[in-house]
């Protein structure tokens, strides 16, 4: 599921268009030139058969529900990242435009959060280093391990830009702890079999048809001839360490109320007797850095008459205002008004149809 | 499956509306991809309380529609089928959200509920306006404006490919699909081992058909540059067409037109 | 004196994964002929015909068109005037508009917008495809996307056609136009087919083949009448000949 319009403010919309744009620009520019006569063929039957593969549900184990593939990473593999990006986007627009899933401002953050987060970050800084370290030729459960790790990063990571990108904008009042309980476990499931799907994938091209598979752009991966400083990895693993902190510290810490609750009522005292640990401390000193940054971005977004949704208290304070100068007469001409502009613009798009009609005759 | 090929019809029937000459065939793609997105910014810029000053925009999509001779019932329809997500998130608002912040009637009503009927409504116009744009300019004309406004040719060909195939493709997939469940007896969600080698047998038939349209193209000498020749011109109408439609959009957000309205009708507008 | 206009000398070629598709093939087709040629399914026809404008490259000895090899740097100048009109049509109709398709091999060789446009007119009239100039290839039918697939060939004026499979999936109408279309072409003429009834009424010499290599070669009455050949290479008499 994409974002939509509906749910996005112009501040934030303009801001990740830029952000997916630079990105796309960039991504145009690296593809590679002396191999664009393969690329442009081979680049339109993949985003095709990406957006055939999406309209084909899998049921996921053990849930009950189903989902389908996002493709960004199995992309990246068979095309290279700056490719993979450019078709994700093109995949991400038809659907935009045609099937209304995802608007056209929100196209940006969709972009983002499908494209950039797995084939300019999960792709580059933990599929391939892994895949480099794991040797000429990896046995099918460590490159069936990499392509999870890669791909559950990667969707953890789209599933937060939905959710910044939401918060951000302000329209939706879900809370953020509610969202964020919503958005990772299912993207987490997803992520898997996403990465068990990609890695079957692969595998079975492959096996079936090597040379098919060596004439892609981007082939399977070649020892390094000296081990290279694994900068890339490094930053990969740190994406991913300040994904499972910021996560787990989230829900650690900014759902105080719900916790305790839960925590009230199973054991009768409204906190845990815990003891401190190295872990603890160090995980809540994370805590509190985050949590900082999230109660300050919101205090400074919070506008009059809005809830603040980071805590509990900042809801009491706002609640006691109230929608200025509204009144009984205001509202009644707010739905008069209502009904006759709908009334105006059927009849205008009625009149333009007969005059339309009428001159054909 | 049914809902692939219901996707499919509906993928090939808006792009043949834009084949037809229509008053709007007639304006410049880049003038209706600008208007439309300036459109969606002035929707999305209203706070989250306000429903009635966002009706008149409404204008926009059906004033659009009628001069491309579109269906409104079409647009409804497909309006309909896409709102779960945006329905989904608001949803919680009127749950969260329950401090009254007008009054109708006489009733409280709840904030809540207030921005979960502003999120609807965004999405109903922001929505409309994109498949308005397409189906009245066409994929191909939609393409070619956003490759003279500047996007990257990789991008754009991509697109147009993209288009192509994947009719051709989701038709295959739709064959496959349909042939399990003729021997499954089974619709719907497929188990995971089933899903893989589906997958896989259209993956690999996808990277073939690459290879032969790869031949196909060098075979009438491309070397990787798709030289097009289309050829826009911008016109005065053009001009026209996208400042009525930018005023206009900039008038709804600054005034109330639907307030206006209402006052006027009541007779206190002295 | 007819010069040689498509000649081949120990063609062979193997797949990379070892399999051996062509073994020293020797013929030379003469400028105007119409040769069919036949065989069973991997007989290795299709991929013949890939080598004819250098899509593939031989693994061992040469082709040569009108008297120069096809190697790198011949590539454009054979691709000029050997056409090659492949199985599936929509692998070769990848342009949004048939306009488009036809005109992407003038525009590819660099030919000034108006000498294009009288190309692609003349092309589409030649086939009978004018009307459909504006519409997008998936809303072609089969013998309509044909029609078009040829047209796009033909605009780049080449000397010599290569057809794969010119009637498979078309319609007894459709065929029927295709085959008067292709009579009224003097182009020297390939066809690789299973249509044996159209090898009959197009062509004037037939090479049959079997597993890689070149059984038998001559008129279509030789081959005909010769029923053990016809046996050992899986094939039939063409329906217009059998007794019923």
């Amino acid at each position: 599921m994409h974002m939509a319009d509906a749910l996005l403010s112009p501040a934030v919309g303009v801001t990740f268009w830029l952000a997916s744009g630079t990105a796309l620009a960039w991504s145009a520019r690296k593809v590679r030139h002396d191999d664009r006569a393969h690329l442009v063929p081979l680049m339109g039957v993949l985003g095709a058969f990406v957006f055939a593969a999406m309209m084909i549900n899998f049921t996921i184990p053990g849930t009950g529900s189903s989902g389908h593939i996002g493709g960004g990473l199995l992309l990246s593999i068979l095309l290279g990242p700056h490719a993979a990006l450019i078709v994700i986007a093109s995949v991400l627009t038809v659907q935009a435009l045609f099937f209304a899933d995802g608007g056209i401002l929100a196209l940006g953050a969709n972009i983002f959060n499908v494209g950039v987060c797995t084939c300019l970050v999960a792709y580059p800084l933990l599929y391939r280093p892994l895949l480099a370290f794991a040797g000429a030729s990896p046995s099918p459960r460590r490159l069936g391990a990499i392509t999870v790790l890669a791909a559950v990063v990667g969707l953890q990571l789209g599933a937060l830009g939905v959710v910044t990108e939401t918060q951000l904008s302000g329209i939706s009042s879900l809370p953020l702890n509610t969202f964020l309980l919503l958005m990772q476990p299912i993207h987490l499931a997803i992520g898997l079999v996403e990465g068990v799907a990609s890695a079957a994938l692969i595998l079975f091209m492959r096996q079936a048809r090597p040379d098919l598979f060596a004439t892609s752009v981007l082939a399977s991966p070649v020892a390094p001839k000296r081990a290279p400083f694994p900068t890339r990895l490094i930053a990969g693993l740190g994406v991913l360490a300040l994904l499972v902190a910021g996560v787990f510290s989230w829900f650690a810490s900014v759902q105080p109320d719900g916790l305790q609750w839960s925590i009230t009522r199973t054991t009768g005292h409204p906190e845990l007797q815990t003891t401190e640990s190295a872990l603890h401390a160090s995980l809540s000193a994370v805590q509190k850095k985050l949590a900082l940054f999230v109660n300050y971005k919101f205090t400074l977004d919070a506008k009059p008459g809005t809830p603040d949704i980071a805590t509990r208290s900042g809801a009491d304070k706002v609640a006691k205002q109230v929608w200025p100068a509204v009144d009984a007469g205001t509202s009644l001409a707010g739905i008069i008004g209502g009904a006759a502009t709908l009334t105006l613009v059927m009849g205008l798009g009625y009149l333009l149809r007969r005059r339309k009609a009428r001159a054909a005759l | 499956m049914s809902s692939i090929n219901t996707a499919l019809r509906d993928f090939d029937s808006l792009d043949a509306l834009a084949t037809r000459p229509t008053r709007l065939s007639a304006i410049d793609p880049r003038a209706k991809i600008l208007a439309t997105l300036g459109f969606i910014i002035t929707v999305v810029s209203f706070d989250r309380y306000v429903v009635a000053a966002l009706l008149p925009f409404a204008l926009f999509p059906v004033a659009m529609a009628g001069l491309g001779e579109i269906s409104l019932r079409m647009i409804a329809r497909k309006l309909l089928i896409a709102s779960p997500f945006a329905v989904m998130v608001g949803l919680f608002n009127p749950w969260l959200d329950q401090k009254p912040v007008l009054q109708l009637l006489g009733y409280p009503i709840a904030g809540g509920w207030v921005s979960f009927a502003s999120i609807l409504i965004r999405f109903c116009l922001t929505v409309a306006a994109a498949l308005v744009l397409v189906a009245s300019t066409g994929f191909h004309q939609v393409c070619v404006g956003l490759r003279r406004l500047g996007l990257p040719q990789v991008f754009t060909t991509q697109l147009l490919f993209l288009h192509r195939y994947a009719l051709v493709l989701a038709g295959e997939a739709g064959r496959m699909s349909l042939a399990r469940e003729l021997r499954s007896g089974s619709r719907g969600a497929l188990p995971l081992a089933v899903f893989g080698s589906l997958l896989g047998h259209l993956l690999l038939r996808a990277m073939e058909r690459a290879q032969r349209i790869y031949q196909a193209m060098v075979a009438r000498g491309f070397d990787g540059e798709l030289r097009s020749r289309q050829v826009l011109a911008w016109r005065g109408r053009d001009s026209l067409f996208l400042l009525v439609c930018w005023g206009g959009f900039l008038l709804a957000r600054q005034l109330d037109v639907t307030h206006l309205l209402g006052l006027l009708l009541l007779g206190h507008l002295s | 004196m007819s010069h040689h206009i498509v000649e081949t000398r120990a063609l062979s070629y193997a797949y990379p994964d070892g399999q051996q598709a062509l073994q020293n093939l020797n013929f030379s087709i003469h400028h105007g002929q119409s040769v069919g040629v036949i065989g069973s399914n991997g007989a290795g026809k299709s991929t013949l015909l890939l080598h004819l404008n250098g899509v593939l490259k031989p693994t061992a000895g040469e082709v040569r068109i009108g008297d120069f090899p096809v190697c790198k740097a011949t590539l454009t100048e054979v691709r000029r005037t050997v056409g090659l009109v492949f199985q599936d049509p929509d692998d070769q109709l990848f342009m949004p508009t048939v306009y488009d398709d036809v005109a992407f091999g003038p525009i590819n060789m660099g030919l000034p917008a108006a000498e294009v446009n009288a190309l692609v007119v003349h092309a589409l009239a030649t086939v009978g495809a004018g009307y459909l100039a504006q519409r997008p290839p998936y809303r072609l039918s089969g013998g309509e996307k044909r029609a078009v697939a040829i047209a796009a060939v033909l605009a780049m004026s080449p000397s010599i056609l290569v057809m794969d499979e010119p009637s498979a999936g078309l319609d007894p109408a459709a065929r029927r136009r295709l085959i008067n279309l292709l009579k009224g072409f003097n182009h020297t003429k390939i066809i690789a087919t299973h249509d044996l009834d159209l090898v009959l009424d197009l062509c004037s010499r037939v090479l049959v083949m079997r597993e890689g290599s070149i059984e038998a070669d001559g008129s279509p009455e030789a081959i005909f009448a010769d029923a053990e050949l016809l046996e050992r290479c899986h094939l039939e008499l063409p329906l217009s000949l059998q007794r019923r």
